[in-house]
Parts: C-alpha cells; sequence; structure tokens
C-alpha cells in the first residue's frame, strides 16, 4: 500500500517529531510512505479567512504531489478536512476529486482503512485527549456531544489499548480550545480565554499530558501552558501510538 | 405598486425554483412509556402539581382544604358551583384581576410535556387562566395522549378563536438562571387526573 | 442609531474578558443551559429525526413561500384579522404607530419579539410619544437599564442579580442590597401587572404562523404576551415572513423541538394560538420582509431563513459564551446573527462572520440544521470579495498565497526563519504578534522534518545506498 505522507506546513518546521512519529508509526503498521518534497501547504489558513479564491495555487501544487498514492495520509483533522472539502482544480478536476476521496486522517486510516484497533505501545500517564472540531465535527472521528446517538471515538480507542495510558473524562468533552486559524490573532482575547478555560478542565482533571490529533490545537495550548508555567505537556496522539520502540 | 406586490414579486423571483415535498410525519412519536407515569413524572419536573381524584366531590374537597373559599374562586365548570361562581363569562376581563383561583377542564393532557390544550369555549374568557394567581385544570386519566404528534391530531380541524397549551405554572429564569414560579401568571398548576 | 461607531467585535470582546470572573460565570452559565438542552434531547428518541423533519418543512416553506403567505393572509383575513405587509423596517414601524393612532392610544405592552429589536420600534415610537413597556422580566430589566437584549431567549444574561437588584432600586423602588431573584421577580410581577391592566394596544411576536388555519403561535414562560393580548382593545402580532409553516400539524414537530433546545424545558408554559379576535376586539398582523427576500435568493444564505429562533446556537457558541451578545451589536447576537447580520448590512457587519473558530457546535444544536459555521465560512469569502476586510491583510494573504503555491520559495522562506510562524498564525499584525500576548512561540527545532525526511528516511537512505 502506497501512501503519500501529508505533513502540515506548520508541523513539517515546527513539530518535525510529530512528522517522524506517523512516518515511523505508518511504516511500522506495513505501508510502504513517501513524503512528496514538494508539498507546502493546504490553503486553509487562506480559505478560512475569506480568501478561498487564493487558494488555487496551493491546490495545483497539492494535487501536483499527491496523484497516483492509494492513499494519502495526514497527523491533522484539520488540514485533511480542509483538503476533502475545498480541494478543487479546474483544469485536473478527476484528480482532485480522486485526492478528495483518498485523504484520511491518521487514527481514521489506521482503524477504518488498516482496520486495526490495537497498537502496542506504553504511555504510563494521566492523558487528556483534546478533541478537534474539525476532526470530531467535520471527519466524524468520534461523536459529537450534540446528537443524540451512540458513542465512539476512533482516536480513543487505539489510546485505550496503549499500555500505562490512563485517558480521564473531561467535563466538557469536545469544546473548542479556541485556536480557529487566524481567530487565535485576529480574536486573541476570546481564544486565549477558551485555551485557558480548556486547559482548567484538563487541570482539574490531574493530566499529565493534553493529547490531540491536531497539532494547531496542541501549539495554540502548549503556547499558554508555557506562558502559565505549567508542569502539563502537550504530546500529538502519533507519538503516542509511536512509543514502543523498533 | 403596494409592499404586498412588491414582496411577493422579490419572493417570487428569489425562492427556489423546485418546491421541495413536505416530509412524512407518521415516523414521528412513536415512543413508548407509561403515559399516565410520564405525565406526572413531567408535571412535577416543570413545576406542577398532579392530583389523582375520582370524581368532582374530591376535587371539591381538595380546593375547599387548599384555598381560601372566602377570595375570589371562578370556574365554567357547573359540577364546581358550591366552591366557585359561574357568572363571570361576559364581565370585563379586567374585573377579573382579583381572581385568587380559577378551575377549568382541558380537551385532553400531553405526557411527554405535561402541557394541556385548552381553547376559548372551555376558558370563559381567554384570560382566564392567565390572571388567576392559581390555576387548576381537570382532565380525563384517558385524556392523556404521548406527544405532540398525537396531540395535534386529536386537534385536528378543531375550531376556535384562541387555544393554548399549557404546562406548568407561570416561570420565569430571566434573573441569573434562578428559576422563579409565578412570573406573571399563575403561581401554581394543579392538574386534577380525573379517573 | 445607524450614526453610532460599530465597535469591532474582536475589540468588544477584549473589553468583555477583562472582567474573568464575570466572564467565566457568563460562560458557566450558558453552558448550564445548553447542558440542560443536551439532557432533555438526549431523553427523545425521535430527536434527530424530529431535526430532520423540522429542516424538511422549513426547506418546503422557504421554496413555497409566495403561494402560503398568499394562504396565510386569505385564512388570516377571513377570520377577521387585519394583515399588513412592510417592505422594510421603517414601514414596519409607521404601520405600528398608524394602528396607535388610529385608535389614540399612546402607552404599549410588548411582549418579546427580536423583530421588533431589529427595527427599533421602541425608539420610533418613542419619538412619537408613546410609550412602550417590555413586559418579558429579561426585556423590561434591560430595559429600564436602557441597553438592548443581550440574547434572543435570555435577554439579561449578561447582568448578574446585584445589577438587577440596583436597577429596580432605582426604578421600582426595592430594598437596596436585595438580591433575591424571587423577591425581584415579585416586586416586577406587581409593577407589571398594573401595566397589563391599563395598556389598550398590545403587541406580541410570532413564533408560527400557519398558513392552512390562518392562525399564529406566540409561546413564552411568563404568560406576559398572553396577559397583554387577553386584556387589550387592540392586539398587533409582527412577523418575519420566515415564521410562515404550511399546516397546524407541524406545530407538533416545531413545538417538540423548541423549548428543548432553548432551554430543555419540555415545552414553554404557554403555546397560544390565536386565530380571531375577541369580540369587539382588533387583532393585527403586520408581515414585515426588512432583507429576508433579499436572503432568500442568496443560495447559499437562504437557510438562515429557517431560523425558530430558540438560541441554541448561542448557547452552545464557545466565542458568544466569552464575548458576550452585546459584542455583536445587532439585535440577533450569536453564531444565528452573524449569518443574518451581513445581509442587512455588510459594511456594518463583516466582522461577525469572523468572530467564530467555526467548530461547528452552532450546526450541531440547530433544530433545523441551519449548516451555520458553514455559512460563516462562505460570508467570509463575499465580504473579502467584495471589499470589506482590511487591505494589509488582502496583502498579507496575497505574499502567503504566492510563497505557499511555490516549493521552492517555500522551502527557502522556511529555512530563513520558519515562514510558516512568522505568516500563518499572526498574518494580520506582524509588527505587533498577538500570539504572544499571552502564549509563548513554539521552540524552533534545529530541523524541519523535510530536512529529516532528506537524511533520515527509507527512500533517500535507499537513494544513498545507490550512489
Amino acid at each position: 500500500m502506497k501512501i503519500g505522507l501529508f505533513i502540515p506546513c506548520y508541523v513539517d518546521q515546527f513539530y518535525p517529531k510529530v512528522g517522524i512519529a506517523t512516518y515511523e508509526l505508518l511504516q511500522k503498521l506495513g505501508c510502504e510512505v513517501h513524503f512528496p518534497m514538494g508539498q507546502t501547504c493546504c490553503g486553509q489558513p487562506m480559505a478560512n479567512s475569506g480568501y478561498a479564491h487564493l487558494t488555487k495555487g496551493c491546490d495545483a501544487n497539492f494535487i501536483a504531489n499527491f496523484t497516483g498514492f492509494d492513499y494519502i495520509v495526514c497527523p491533522s483533522g484539520s488540514c485533511v478536512l480542509h483538503v476533502k472539502d475545498h480541494l478543487h482544480d479546474d483544469k485536473n478536476e478527476e484528480a482532485a476529486a480522486e485526492i478528495r476521496n483518498r485523504v484520511f486522517e491518521l487514527t481514521e486510516f489506521i482503524t477504518d482503512i488498516l482496520k486495526i484497533d490495537h497498537i502496542d505501545g506504553s504511555f504510563p500517564f494521566k492523558v487528556g485527549m483534546h478533541v478537534s472540531c474539525h476532526g470530531q465535527r467535520g471527519l466524524m472521528l468520534s461523536q459529537m456531544s450534540e446528537l443524540n446517538a451512540p458513542f465512539f471515538s476512533k482516536p480513543e480507542k487505539l489510546l485505550h489499548n496503549i499500555k500505562g495510558l490512563d485517558l480521564v473524562a473531561l467535563t466538557r468533552k469536545d469544546e473548542c480550545c479556541g485556536f480557529g486559524g487566524t481567530f487565535c490573532v485576529t480574536e486573541e482575547a476570546v481564544s486565549v480565554k477558551m485555551g485557558q478555560d480548556r486547559i482548567k478542565d484538563h487541570e482539574s482533571h490531574n493530566v499529565d499530558y493534553i493529547t490531540g490529533g491536531d497539532m494547531s490545537c496542541l501549539m495554540h495550548l502548549d503556547g499558554i501552558l508555557k506562558r502559565q508555567k505549567s508542569r502539563i505537556k502537550t504530546i500529538h496522539i502519533a507519538e503516542i501510538l509511536n512509543s514502543l520502540e523498533n | 405598486m403596494s409592499s404586498k406586490a412588491e414582496i411577493l414579486n422579490r419572493i417570487k423571483l428569489n425562492q427556489p425554483d423546485l418546491v421541495t415535498d413536505l416530509p412524512d410525519l407518521s415516523l414521528l412519536g412513536s415512543e413508548d412509556f407509561d403515559i399516565l407515569e410520564t405525565y406526572k413524572t413531567v408535571l412535577k419536573g416543570i413545576g406542577g402539581d398532579p392530583v389523582e381524584v375520582s370524581d368532582y366531590s374530591e376535587i371539591i374537597n381538595y380546593i375547599k382544604s387548599n384555598y381560601n373559599l372566602q377570595k375570589r374562586l371562578i370556574t365554567t365548570l357547573p359540577e364546581l358551583s358550591e366552591i366557585a361562581s359561574l357568572d363571570w363569562n361576559n364581565v370585563d376581563p379586567h374585573s377579573l384581576q382579583d381572581v385568587e383561583l380559577t378551575v377549568v377542564k382541558a380537551h385532553f393532557g400531553v405526557a411527554e410535556n405535561s402541557a394541556l390544550w385548552v381553547t376559548d369555549d372551555i376558558l370563559g374568557q381567554r384570560i382566564s387562566p392567565f390572571i388567576a394567581q392559581y390555576l387548576a385544570i381537570i382532565v380525563h386519566k384517558n385524556d392523556i395522549v404521548r406527544t405532540m404528534q398525537q396531540a395535534y391530531e386529536r386537534i385536528g380541524n378543531q375550531e376556535y378563536g384562541f387555544g393554548t397549551f399549557i404546562a406548568g405554572p407561570s416561570k420565569t429564569a430571566d434573573i441569573e438562571q434562578s428559576l422563579v414560579l409565578g412570573a406573571h401568571g399563575a403561581r401554581g398548576l394543579i392538574v386534577f387526573l380525573l379517573d | 442609531m445607524s450614526s453610532e461607531k460599530i465597535i469591532q467585535h474582536s475589540e468588544a470582546a477584549a473589553k468583555f474578558n477583562k472582567d474573568v470572573e464575570r466572564v467565566n460565570w457568563h460562560d458557566e452559565t450558558l453552558w448550564f443551559v445548553r447542558a440542560k438542552r443536551d439532557k432533555s434531547a438526549h431523553q427523545i428518541n425521535d430527536w434527530e429525526l424530529l431535526r430532520e423533519t423540522a429542516s424538511k418543512i422549513k426547506a418546503n416553506v422557504l421554496s413555497n413561500i409566495h403561494d402560503y403567505l398568499v394562504e396565510f393572509e386569505a385564512n388570516a383575513q377571513k377570520n377577521g384579522i387585519i394583515v399588513h405587509w412592510a417592505a422594510d423596517a421603517k414601514e414596519h414601524n409607521e404601520i405600528v404607530h398608524s394602528i396607535m393612532a388610529k385608535h389614540d392610544v399612546k402607552q404599549m405592552v410588548k411582549s418579546k419579539s427580536m423583530l421588533t429589536e431589529e427595527c427599533h420600534l421602541n425608539d420610533y415610537l418613542a419619538e412619537k410619544g408613546i410609550e412602550v413597556i417590555d413586559s418579558d422580566l429579561g426585556e423590561y430589566i434591560v430595559q429600564l437599564r436602557k441597553e438592548p437584549p443581550s440574547h434572543i431567549v435570555l435577554p439579561a444574561i449578561h447582568l448578574k442579580k446585584e445589577d438587577v437588584s440596583e436597577t429596580f432600586h432605582e426604578h421600582l423602588g426595592t430594598e437596596k442590597g436585595n438580591f433575591d431573584p424571587q423577591y425581584l421577580t415579585e416586586s416586577a410581577r406587581h409593577s407589571l401587572r398594573n401595566t397589563f391592566l391599563t395598556r389598550k394596544a398590545a403587541l406580541t411576536g410570532v413564533n408560527f404562523a400557519i398558513a392552512e388555519t390562518g392562525e399564529f403561535v406566540v409561546c413564552t414562560n411568563e404568560g406576559n404576551a398572553d396577559m397583554g393580548a387577553h386584556l387589550a382593545d387592540v392586539h398587533i402580532a409582527c412577523m418575519g415572513f420566515e415564521k410562515l409553516i404550511p399546516q397546524r400539524r407541524h406545530l407538533g414537530v416545531f413545538l417538540r423541538l423548541l423549548a428543548r433546545s432553548a432551554t430543555g424545558q419540555p415545552i414553554t408554559t404557554f403555546s397560544s394560538h390565536f386565530k380571531k379576535p375577541r369580540d369587539g376586539k382588533e387583532l393585527h398582523i403586520v408581515i414585515v420582509d426588512n432583507g429576508r427576500s433579499k436572503q432568500l435568493g442568496r443560495e447559499d444564505f437562504r437557510n438562515s431563513l429557517k431560523c425558530i429562533r430558540c438560541g441554541a446556537c448561542m448557547n452552545t457558541c464557545p466565542v458568544y459564551r466569552r464575548s458576550g451578545g452585546h459584542s455583536y451589536h445587532n439585535a440577533v447576537a450569536g453564531p444565528i446573527g452573524s449569518i443574518l447580520a451581513p445581509n442587512l448590512d455588510m459594511s456594518k457587519n463583516a466582522d461577525l462572520p469572523f468572530a467564530s473558530t467555526l467548530c461547528g457546535s452552532c450546526t450541531n444544536v440547530c433544530p433545523v440544521k441551519i449548516d451555520i459555521h458553514d455559512q460563516l465560512y462562505k460570508w467570509r469569502q463575499v465580504l473579502v470579495k467584495d471589499g470589506y476586510t482590511p487591505k494589509a491583510k488582502t496583502i498579507a494573504m496575497k505574499t502567503m498565497a504566492a510563497v505557499l503555491a511555490n516549493p521552492t520559495i517555500f522551502n527557502i522562506a522556511g529555512k530563513s526563519g520558519r515562514f510558516v510562524m512568522k505568516n500563518v498564525p499572526s498574518m494580520v499584525n506582524n509588527k505587533m504578534n498577538k500570539w504572544y500576548d499571552q502564549r509563548e512561540m513554539p521552540d524552533v527545532p534545529e530541523q524541519s522534518f523535510r530536512e529529516w525526511y532528506k537524511k533520515n528516511s527509507r527512500e533517500s537512505k535507499a537513494k544513498d545506498n545507490e550512489q
């Protein structure tokens, strides 16, 4: 199975360890993984700011880099959702549609495509799961608390099988952290307050780590935690799932 | 052009070309629960008091022992003439401002929300259930339907000038979300569940 | 009114956030309402089917509203109701005033109507020498304080009991320092009872109007709409034309959804169906457009007209809970307000669709399944294209788009100081990076992922071996 590894631009530049964990984990799970070197950004920051009409170049570049793979896998629900919902190219719509169908967030790829529920790993800590809105409400990686529907969670299913990992039940299990792309600076006051409130929920459950499937949420939360000089650390779910040494 | 013509023109121009179908309502309202028990539980939950009675004399006794008969009690039910007056249908509605208790009988009740359906022909005056300090409504136990779905099936094409569902006493939570009963209307609601 | 300078949502929100304890209280109080909604909704097996059904009924209404309006008017007239049509807010206000003038009535009691807030009716009537008293307790409180409501269902949710106590002490002479909600409500009851008993004209809103029967339904918990309407000689009911539903039996769907979505109650205390005037009295309906027909023509946004004004999207919105209703500077605040307001005035309300993280919770609680967060996204595109966003932002975005479309430039930019961090979150304001005000920047790693990959991946190692 030939996988195109889609690493979000800010993960590439600031969180290489998340990219590495994703790469190694997929290989461990038997995939042939390639990272197309020409990839840049999916265009979401511009589109969500109202500049979707400027993302044609990004789209074309994305299609050029990710055509021809069996699947495209990415450790970010938000970026995957953007590609699924908005990747288009007038000159190459067939290829765009193909990519929209083949792009997956890491944990849903593992549970739904690879059909793996159990990954060996060890992470002996108390962990709070931060559910990213785009992953949950957009990609439906887990059940949304607003709906009258049975609970499920693809990422939590994987975390439950990690040795020593104690997953806490948060008071507000799927409230937004307030990152929101450019929202984090244009609405700085509310953005930070939302982040602080999410952290308080995790703190009140005495977590050692906050994990999640979207590094953008975690970057925002981590920025606040560090400013508060908190002992709580953030870690991407790929790093936990890749915790077993080769 | 009149505003009416102008608005309707703009709407005609702007509404979608294709009229979508109305959905099937028959799939709704199939919840399964004990109707009377649910009715009572829900009523208590919203601040009302269910009282089970087997006949009108029990209702009279209950009212006698719980309300001050010296105050103004009104009803539209001849069965209650012993304790409440019946001669107020044509008075100025403002003159009902000193009513302590209004007693009326509902067409039917709804289990899922404890609402009672009343219309102007059984209210005497439209204001009667609102202006009184307290309200009592009688409903036959076998006149309680499951959900609003069945409620509107029952109402059907019923003719009325005014009708209302009443669920519990008048209430507000506009100050810090703390619930206060008796906002403008009745401070309490007794529902007599008649065999 | 219109000459007032609009304070941007972000600025008002920053001010709101200065009082941390109050923000916490506001957030928790509204979250409590959301939790009550969840509990109530989750008890109904049919819940998701009800939402779907309600959404479909409203879709049918929007696609056939011309005929339904004609049908409604004819049936209402048959019932003895006088029907008026108002193209905009101004005409709406003039119609209401003309009815008052015809009867030579100078005082009105009014129950909750967001439409009259939208039209600024109170100010208009005040100028004409007509006194209006809002009878919903929350609206009464904010009216005494000369503030607009901050929430469509809970108008005074931004206030604490101490504030209300202060206001009532000043205006109603209640005991100073008595904060007890029971006591304060009782005082308002007494004062407003006198109002109800003396007003000859009552105005109410409309929750649902039924084409098939020409009747309309008004829902309240307090009974204030009924107290006003049944004691007055003239009852005026004002409705946006989208309040229409086809048949009476459809109320069975909407009344199951409305209160549960709004406050978690199984139904409002009173769901009053007005079909005919009382003998010898007058009943008027004013059907208002005020931009609605324009919104109906916007394919991407017409679904916003399905709204039944439950307020669930506000209660669940993490931004609304932490910025307060007044920060939206529009009669309807919160997520739904942010997709309705740009239709009324794009220039004034260009900030509102950006006052969201697009988390999508609003869409999930909406009882008529309006795609609120998708519409927020779409409004952003429209507002940018029509030139309602700051120039600096557009220039920054264009630079970013050029770099991100070109991998070579991107890689150079990335090496020379991490292009992404400099540009992605803080692109609108490079001089003063708002990220850093209350957050640390991420540490800059020794190498990017692609640099690591070049050296360490199986692919590149294989290549190395070949060489």
